[in-house]
């Protein structure tokens, strides 16, 4: 199927550049190929599968980083990958790279179901029921293609989260999946529709408490069939399926989901226990050694080495298997756009990944790189290799671990820059004691209201807008895209650039100076409401 | 004259698409001609209609439900779903819907902005025939059914999805 794809798109790019397909049509079909046309130059964006990604792969990443592009990488939001720079011309040899590594960029823009995420530690996560890779996979392949699904009214993601910590924003997607244990232990879905960041954010609405596992593609299959006949097609900033919910009401929408379902419920397209133990066996476990935990290579180091223990402490978390630790190297680096990685750096990646990881790694939502097998005796010897090359960043889920769009630099969307924002929150915080100090809180900067970078759901948001001509931020508080999903609110007027490191340090001074213990950014926030930090923010800017 | 293809060759067109509601004079003009009429027309001239000598048939714009004809299906040679624009996707709902839950058993044509690039899918849908868009090169548009060699979904022409079929 992949090598039709590709040629396929060879033919239609020939006919566009010979002119036989006008832009207008060629469009929708260089999207559905993650081909975007951006300020600078193309940009293409290649789809990770629940991001995750083989060293083999990785070294393509860096070869086609090198050969077609300024030689980097951007990982994105949605745990994928992508190119500034390649020519439209190159992109269908890119692409045949690419599928000798089994990679392409289906589906990865343009108005079909995207690529379907999920939890960075799936497989690895002690707190998880069940691996959600499975069912992102079944997913991949129902969604890959689809006939019907081809020309919805707008974009379509998924994701599905199989852990009780939730990472993956699961609740900000057009359908949340969370793997939940049913009525005699059996394991099923929840599923919500209807989130969404953008222009118009909302959390997901709860349609189905319980959807038994072989039901799951019907299930969703009846949801797109209502969307792609209802969903609004005159406008589209309110053609996402979290109008559709809104306008309709859940409850009706509902209604009208079960009929379609009844239609299909048990039809061919109901999974069978072989298609789930077949797509589970693509990630049996890897060959995991007899081990315990906390040994003493892992201990003696701790004790002796501070940065060593600071990066442990952030970037280190437990995994399920003993003596093993789920690592996380955290890309954000100031002075460096968030998300963005060279070419020498991923083949350092996957060569790491060879040594210390069973040769693979995922991709986080967070723009970081998860290796999720690491051996806790060889710990050390990873963050040195690490560290020798400038990726042991410890800053992991503090502040300056900032989900960052690309932003004016180079999008055509956006309103505003973003990354020099990013850049000069982290150069405001260089310290790391005092990023400790602060604890874990997410800022997420987006550079106009698509919302690429999660604004809505930071704990401190940034979002870039117009104001007549210049480019100003508008500042929210105590959003969060966990468990417990909640919208940032705006605190007030919007700031100029040069502001807005005293204005992230002053609510930061708030916090601090308000919190109980060691309670959390987002818990504070909610107990004591945004007005204190408001009154604050704008007495300084007086 | 639109061309028309099946899904292996360029075929003759019996029919003629009543692009906008007229009134029902219309039928006593043209007398014998077989007729594509748009919904509405279809619902609000039965009667001359039925005393019409040439054949009948429907079509639906992308936004009207195939609900609003199912009583009459089996009267329908064949119905045909408009692509007002071809991104817009709602006409491959409609063909899955008449075919799986209205059980329609005629010829389902696709008609409007019908562009090669989507033909592929538009047949997985249910569609047999296709009225392309005049700028369209009919042996170009032949070669558009053999794009993928086979698909995951469960579809109108292969219901049985891949899984079952490993």
């Amino acid at each position: 199927m992949l090598a039709d794809r590709v040629a396929q798109f060879r033919d239609q790019t020939n006919r566009y550049i010979d002119g036989k397909l006008s832009e207008t049509e060629f469009l929708p079909l260089r999207l559905q190929n993650g081909l975007y046309v951006q300020r600078l130059a193309p940009m293409l964006r290649i789809a990770v599968p629940y991001g995750m990604l083989s060293s083999i792969q990785l070294r393509k990443l860096a070869y086609i980083a090198n050969h077609y592009d300024k030689g980097y990488a951007h990982f994105t939001t949605r745990q994928n990958i992508q190119y500034n720079w390649p020519a439209l011309v190159d992109v269908p040899d890119l692409l045949a790279d690419l599928a000798e590594v089994e990679m392409h960029a289906i589906q990865t823009s343009g108005n079909c179901i995207r690529n379907t995420t999920t939890d960075q530690f799936a497989g690895a996560a002690p707190d998880e029921l069940e691996d959600s890779r499975a069912y992102c996979e079944i997913i991949r392949q129902w969604s890959s293609f689809h006939p019907e699904f081809a020309y919805l009214p707008r974009k379509f993601k998924i994701a599905v989260c199989g852990t009780a910590d939730d990472q993956a924003a699961t609740q900000v997607h057009d359908i949340g999946i969370y793997i939940v244990k049913g009525d005699n232990d059996e394991i099923g879905f929840r599923i919500l529709v209807g989130g969404g960041l953008g222009r118009t954010p909302v959390i997901g609405k709860e349609i189905f408490d319980f959807v038994e596992k072989k039901h799951l593609l019907t299930a969703l299959e009846a949801i797109l069939r209502v969307y792609n006949r209802e969903g609004r097609r005159d406008n589209k900033y309110k053609a996402r399926i979290k109008i559709l919910v809104r306008e309709t009401g859940v409850d009706e929408f509902k209604k009208k989901v079960i009929q379609e379902w009844a239609l299909i419920k048990d039809s061919s397209l109901t999974l069978t226990d072989e298609e789930i133990d077949r797509c589970q066996k693509f990630f049996d476990a890897p060959n995991y050694q007899k081990l315990g935990n906390s040994p003493a290579q892992l201990t003696d180091k701790l004790h002796s080495n501070v940065l060593f223990a600071a990066w442990h402490s952030q970037n280190v978390k437990p995994h399920k298997v003993p003596g093993y630790s789920i690592v996380t190297v955290c890309f954000k680096q100031t002075g460096v756009a968030p998300g963005d990685v060279t070419d020498r750096q991923l083949e350092q990646i996957a060569d790491l990944s060879d040594h210390y990881s069973f040769g693979e790694i995922r991709i986080s939502h967070k723009q970081n790189i998860v290796m999720a097998d690491v051996r806790q005796d060889q710990l050390f010897e990873l963050w040195k290799a690490l560290e020798s090359e400038a990726m042991a960043s410890h800053n992991l889920g503090l502040l300056t671990d900032v989900i960052c769009c690309p932003g004016g630099d180079f999008c055509a969307l956006a309103n505003a820059k973003s990354i020099p924002i990013a850049e000069s929150i982290q150069r405001k915080f260089d310290d790391h004691e005092e990023l400790t100090t602060i604890g874990e809180m997410n800022l997420n900067i987006s550079g106009c209201m698509n919302a690429c970078g999660h604004h809505h759901v930071g704990n401190i948001g940034i979002l870039g807008v117009d104001k007549k001509g210049e480019e100003y931020y508008q500042v929210s508080l105590g959003g969060s895209s966990k468990n417990n999903a909640s919208l940032g609110k705006i605190i007030g007027p919007s700031f100029a650039q040069e502001e807005i490191p005293d204005v992230v340090e002053t609510i930061v001074g708030v916090y601090k100076e308000e919190r109980n213990d060691d309670e959390k950014f987002i818990d504070t926030y909610n107990r004591i409401g945004i007005d204190p930090f408001k009154e604050k923010v704008y007495a300084k800017a007086d | 004259m639109p061309k028309l293809i099946n899904k292996s060759a360029v075929i003759d067109n019996p029919w003629t698409v009543m692009k906008v509601s007229t009134g029902p004079e219309i039928l006593q003009v043209v007398s014998g001609k077989n007729f594509i009429v748009p919904l509405q027309f279809w619902k609000l001239y039965q009667e001359e209609l039925n005393e019409y000598d040439g054949n009948i048939a429907v079509w639906l714009d992308s936004n009207e439900n195939p609900e609003q004809i199912t009583g009459e299906l089996d009267s329908l040679p064949l119905i045909a779903l408009n692509f007002p624009v071809f991104s817009d996707g709602r006409s491959y709902t409609n063909a899955r819907e008449l075919r799986q839950k209205y059980a329609f058993k005629g010829e389902i044509r696709a008609i409007g902005d019908v562009l090669r690039d989507q033909l592929y899918y538009m047949a997985q849908c249910g569609f047999e025939t296709f009225e392309i868009r005049h700028d369209q090169e009919p042996e170009l548009c032949l070669d558009a059914f053999k794009d993928f060699e086979t698909g995951y979904q469960s579809t109108i022409t292969e219901p049985t999805p891949l899984f079952r079929r490993r």
